[in-house]
């Protein structure tokens, strides 16, 4: 509120540095009603170069300082930024403000928009919404700022210059905004679009379906106000960060980086997303406060219901849809297998893939791949390696030369595709073994956790090539993984010890090694593994046993995580409060609704292991401490973006 | 002594199928054992305290053979014996008081003093004893030594006083054997009672919001937890759930009845919740005399973890279940194995689980144990029903308590010793 005061008490400094009087009256008003980019200032515009040099004196700082104190570092920008603030709230107050602001305010808008739109969802309301934005966005004026202050202070920059140039600075400031205006109105229209149609797709899935009601009712309306309150600034926030951020400059390096990921706790986007995905959300009753940032958990009871789907989804290639099932029920695990199985699927679609009249391969297969690709996201999150996997293939698609013909250029990602397939995982796996089995000796007592593919593969080549030893196989609910690989290991013919996670410590006494796989390794050396495996790298450490990891280069993320909360997946809740084959275990069977209240479940699938507990990362580059992580990331990145 | 025979064989049986779950109930029915095995003891004129603790003694070692890796067992025998010496000790002093006041006889019988002086010279050292009492552990332990002990003796003295020199030897058998049966449930109901003294400092040790992590489940842990929460104390509690026998979901299920934020995790979670937790706060099957728990098995590794992330280990546990004796390897020796069912389906594994299969020894081992070892490195607290302790503390007792035991009781304390490790070692072989 105070910085609304603060422009009404200053109203001519906000002009400062703007003065275009010709691009306003052509800008085809962003779209928005009521923005309708208004003539009117052309009045200030005469004095507004003499303001101009001394605006940046004359706003009062202190005002400002309590919003950002940031910008109390470079003495320019703070005028930008000041006036941004104020004009993010006040824009709908007075909308003939002045046109120089055009370029800002849309940004600002988008940002309300998807906000508004996100918490009340009803059509009527989203265009009116403007008005009540201004107390929801108010807070996070201090986000806007920071990313609209760069624009605004290279035109103050200029502004600031003599005023003999002022022509010249007059035309690049013309110029300046107005494209980064095309670029925002156009980003606004397509938000604007997307809104649209989500909202009515909303509507219309409220009329006719009644997926969510029945149980959901009761528990939504508890939940929603609390949400509702931290809601708002961090959607605005995040909105603003990722258009503001878009800025030629950035965005070069922007497209490297992964997209931001969707955090579950943001309930704007959660509707947004809910509105958009094949799948029923199913509402979790009871879920762990900690982890409200990640997706609930989906089970294979939402398969007929998909399967019933099947039909009207003519964008989604079967291959690609027979994948999707295959994670959503579970039958293909494992970070290898899954990344294979997409691969594939993604071949075969592209195998059959023809490009639409009018649209060029490059862009169509990639938003292609973009569609099934959240597809897949709705079955199950994707694993790092797949995130790895697809960013290989898009970038392979956005490279391929324009010249070649379509039959050429799918022949092309093809082979592509199966030289990643089998460089980065089936020869991978193979280096690995060999670089593994040297370090194993005879008469060692190996222990493994789980169930990883690498180390089953370890173990049984160790034993082919007729090393002596005995291994460990440490289990733990509710996945009981390792029973198979148990199976499997002992039809082989090794001598195994089978155990479970609680008494890790009872048998590191007599184990010389630890092998472990890992679904991911992030760039600070943290392994991410399948649950569990941290307490047994921990374990291992305490008692002085060696911790070799094993896990292909092409899982290695430049993300970096120190806990295994921020990001995580989560795995069915009823399966921890069920012991299969255990009748004596069924405390929670029956539980009343209170009881149900009070309680909840949660089942985790991954951790973080810290770097300390791991001796050695054995990839396909050999054997690495944890530390030169990130010199494989980077080396191993342009490799494969630019093959 | 018939009738007490068919208890004690009732009661070795139990303890060799493992029927008794839990060390207090252990405690309990061992010390109400040993209470009867001393009522119906018949007591010589003689040196009757030797003749109970023989009584005492016999039945104890069958008991703590039954099942070694029970050491509450050994500890209540362990009370029991001091109890009798106590109360032994307490009346001949009381006598020689007696005795000394009226300065008349020289009835030297159960003093070896040679002449006057020296006797009276005894008889005081042993008076001043008597007040001062040797340190039991009991005593030890309670910040006030003397509020309960004193009293007692004094009460006993004053009762023998009263009697003066008249008092004869059958009065005084009778007596002793009155003193020790009422000590001993005076045991039996601080073993009872322990879970509501701990509770009752529940209050000081969780603040509010406090998030709580622990792992299967202790009936200390639920008091305590509870009277934390009946004293309008809002906190949220991380149960493990401690596989392989699950204790965790009924733990949980007994704090979600409690009205008790509950969140039931799998025990492999407990690494990557723990940096979000205040607190550990576990139960233990028993405390040894180095500060180290034997605890249900996993216990170590979320100790570990705890230790990584600087969360306070905090280990409830009553007096009974401390122990006088130094862990040796206790993952093997303290340890005992469970059955494999409980981890693998036999049906499906059992063609590798096969001694018969002709190879020999089997592929495939299971390990289920039951208990862990904690270093005490890595407890931060335990809190008994006598106060809050550190570790070390808790060592230190038992070096006060073990050097003020006397020849006997070493004896006795090397015996268990003994059979403890025969015994560990047998278990192991098996």
């Amino acid at each position: 509120m105070d910085t609304r005061r603060v422009s009404s008490a200053v109203p001519r400094v906000r002009q400062v540095g703007f003065f275009t009087p010709n691009t306003p009256a052509h800008q085809p008003a962003p779209t928005r009603s009521q923005s309708g980019p208004p003539t009117s200032d052309s009045p200030p515009l005469s004095d507004s170069p003499a303001s101009n040099s001394l605006s940046p004196v004359m706003i009062p700082p202190p005002r400002h300082l309590s919003d950002n104190l940031g910008g109390r570092a470079y003495a320019l920008p703070v005028p930008g930024r000041g006036n941004a603030g104020e004009h993010a709230t006040v824009g709908s107050y007075n909308p003939s403000e002045s046109v120089l602001w055009l370029e800002s305010p849309p940004r600002s808008r988008i940002g309300d928009e998807e906000l508004s739109e996100g918490t009340e969802s009803s059509l009527g309301w989203y265009r009116r919404s403007n008005s009540a934005k201004v107390a929801s966005s108010l807070p996070s004026g201090g986000f806007d700022l920071s990313q609209v202050k760069q624009p605004e202070s290279v035109a103050a920059v200029e502004a600031k210059n003599p005023l003999p140039e002022k022509s010249e600075a007059q035309k690049e400031q013309a110029s300046n905004p107005k494209s980064l205006k095309a670029k925002t109105t156009k980003a606004e229209r397509r938000a604007l679009q997307e809104s649209q149609r989500a909202a009515k797709a909303a509507s219309k899935a409220e009329a006719n379906k009644s997926n969510a009601p029945g149980g959901a009712a009761s528990s939504k309306p508890m939940k929603q106000p609390p949400q509702k309150k931290d809601g708002p600034p961090v959607a605005s926030s995040v909105a603003a960060s990722e258009r503001g951020v878009d800025r030629p400059v950035e965005k070069e390096r922007k497209k490297d980086l992964p997209p931001p990921r969707m955090q579950f706790d943001d309930e704007s986007r959660v509707d947004k997303a809910k509105r958009r995905s094949l799948l029923n959300q199913p509402e979790a009753r009871n879920r762990v406060e900690l982890f409200r940032h990640l997706p609930p958990h989906k089970n294979g009871s939402q398969l007929p219901y998909l399967e019933s789907k099947f039909f009207e989804l003519h964008e989604m290639h079967p291959s690609v849809y027979k994948v999707g099932l295959q994670y959503l029920t579970g039958d293909t695990s494992g970070g290898n297998a899954r990344c294979i199985a997409m691969l594939q699927a993604f071949q075969e679609a592209i195998r059959d893939y023809s490009t639409p009249p009018e649209k060029t391969l490059n862009r169509d297969l990639t938003s292609k791949i973009g569609g099934f690709v959240s597809f897949l996201i709705e079955c199950r999150p994707l694993s790092m390696s797949m995130g790895n996997a697809i960013r290989f293939l898009k970038s392979r698609i956005a490279r391929l030369p324009l010249t070649l013909s379509e039959s050429e250029a799918k022949a092309a990602l093809c082979s592509d595709i199966d030289r990643f397939i089998n460089e980065k995982i089936v020869l991978a796996d193979k280096v690995i073994l060999r670089h593994a089995a040297t370090k194993i000796r005879d008469g060692d007592v190996l222990l493994t956790y789980g169930s990883s593919c690498v180390v089953e593969m370890i173990l049984l080549y160790a034993h082919e090539i007729g090393k002596q030893f005995r291994v460990v196989v440490v289990d733990s609910r509710p996945m009981l993984e390792g029973q198979k690989q148990l199976r499997r290991l002992v039809a082989k013919g090794l001598s195994c010890t089978y155990t479970q996670l609680n008494a890790i410590s009872y048998v590191m006494h007599e184990v010389t090694r630890v092998f472990l796989g890992a679904s991911s390794i992030f760039s600070n050396g943290t392994v991410y593994s399948r649950v569990g495996t941290a307490s047994v790298a921990m374990v291992a450490h305490a008692f002085h046993v060696p911790v070799l990891v094993c896990c292909e280069a092409y899982k290695f993320h430049e993300r970096v995580q120190l806990d295994s909360i921020c990001f995580n997946e989560l795995g069915d809740p009823d399966a921890v409060s069920k012991v299969p084959g255990r009748e004596d275990v069924n405390y929670l069977d029956n539980l009343t609704d209170k009881q149900k209240e009070n309680l909840q479940l949660l089942n985790l699938k991954y951790d973080a292991t810290p770097s300390d507990y791991i001796s050695v990362i054995v990839t396909d580059y050999g054997m690495i401490p944890p530390t030169s992580v990130p010199v494989i990331v980077r080396e191993y990145r342009k490799e494969y973006l630019l093959i | 002594m018939p009738d007490t025979q068919a208890l004690v064989n009732d009661f070795l049986n139990k303890l060799k199928k493992r029927k008794i779950e839990g060390s207090q109930a252990t405690a309990k029915q061992t010390a109400e054992l040993l209470r009867s095995v001393i009522s119906q003891t018949r007591v010589p004129y003689t040196n009757q305290a030797a003749a109970l603790i023989q009584s005492v003694k016999a039945v104890g070692e069958g008991l703590i053979a039954a099942n070694p890796v029970e050491l509450a067992v050994g500890n209540v025998v362990r009370r029991v014996l001091h109890i009798i010496r106590e109360e032994d000790l307490s009346l001949t002093t009381a006598a020689m008081a007696g005795l000394n006041l009226s300065a008349v006889s020289d009835d030297e019988d159960d003093v070896g003093g040679d002449n006057q002086p020296v006797l009276s010279a005894a008889a005081i050292a042993a008076a001043s004893r008597s007040t001062l009492r040797p340190p039991s552990l009991q005593t030890l332990l309670e910040d006030v030594p003397d509020s309960a002990a004193v009293p007692h003796t004094s009460s006993s003295g004053g009762d023998s006083e009263g009697k003066s020199k008249s008092a004869d030897k059958s009065s005084r058998s009778r007596k002793l054997k009155h003193d020790v049966i009422e000590a001993v449930n005076e045991l039996i109901q601080d073993i009872n009672t322990c879970h509501e003294q701990i509770a009752e400092q529940a209050v000081e040790n969780i603040h509010q919001n406090e998030v709580i992590l622990t792992l299967g489940s202790s009936r200390t842990v639920l008091e305590f937890l509870c009277a934390a929460k009946e004293k309008k104390r809002s906190f949220r509690v991380f149960v493990a759930e401690g596989a392989p026998r699950y204790q965790g979901h009924l733990l949980a299920k007994e704090l979600v009845t409690r009205g008790l934020q509950t969140t039931l995790i799998t025990d492999s979670a407990v690494f990557a919740m723990i940096s979000r937790v205040n607190m550990v706060i576990v139960g233990a099957h028993a405390v040894m005399a180095n500060g180290g728990v034997i605890a249900p098995v996993g216990l170590n590794m979320v100790a570990l973890a705890a230790q990584k992330h600087a969360v306070p280990f905090v280990v409830l546990a009553g007096s009974h279940k401390l122990c006088p004796l130094y862990p040796h390897h206790p993952e093997v020796l303290l340890n005992e194995l469970r059955s494999p069912s409980e981890l693998l389906d036999f049906g499906e594994f059992s063609d590798c689980l096969d001694f018969g299969s002709g190879i020999g020894a089997p592929l495939l081992h299971v390990v289920n144990p039951t208990f862990d070892y904690v270093p005490p490195k890595l407890v931060s607290l335990f809190i008994t029903d006598t106060g809050g302790h550190n570790p070390s503390y808790i060592a230190e007792i038992y070096q006060l308590f073990v050097t003020s035991l006397r020849g006997e009781d070493m004896k006795f304390k090397s015996e268990i010793m003994k059979t403890n490790c025969v015994a560990g070692g047998n278990l192991v072989k098996s």
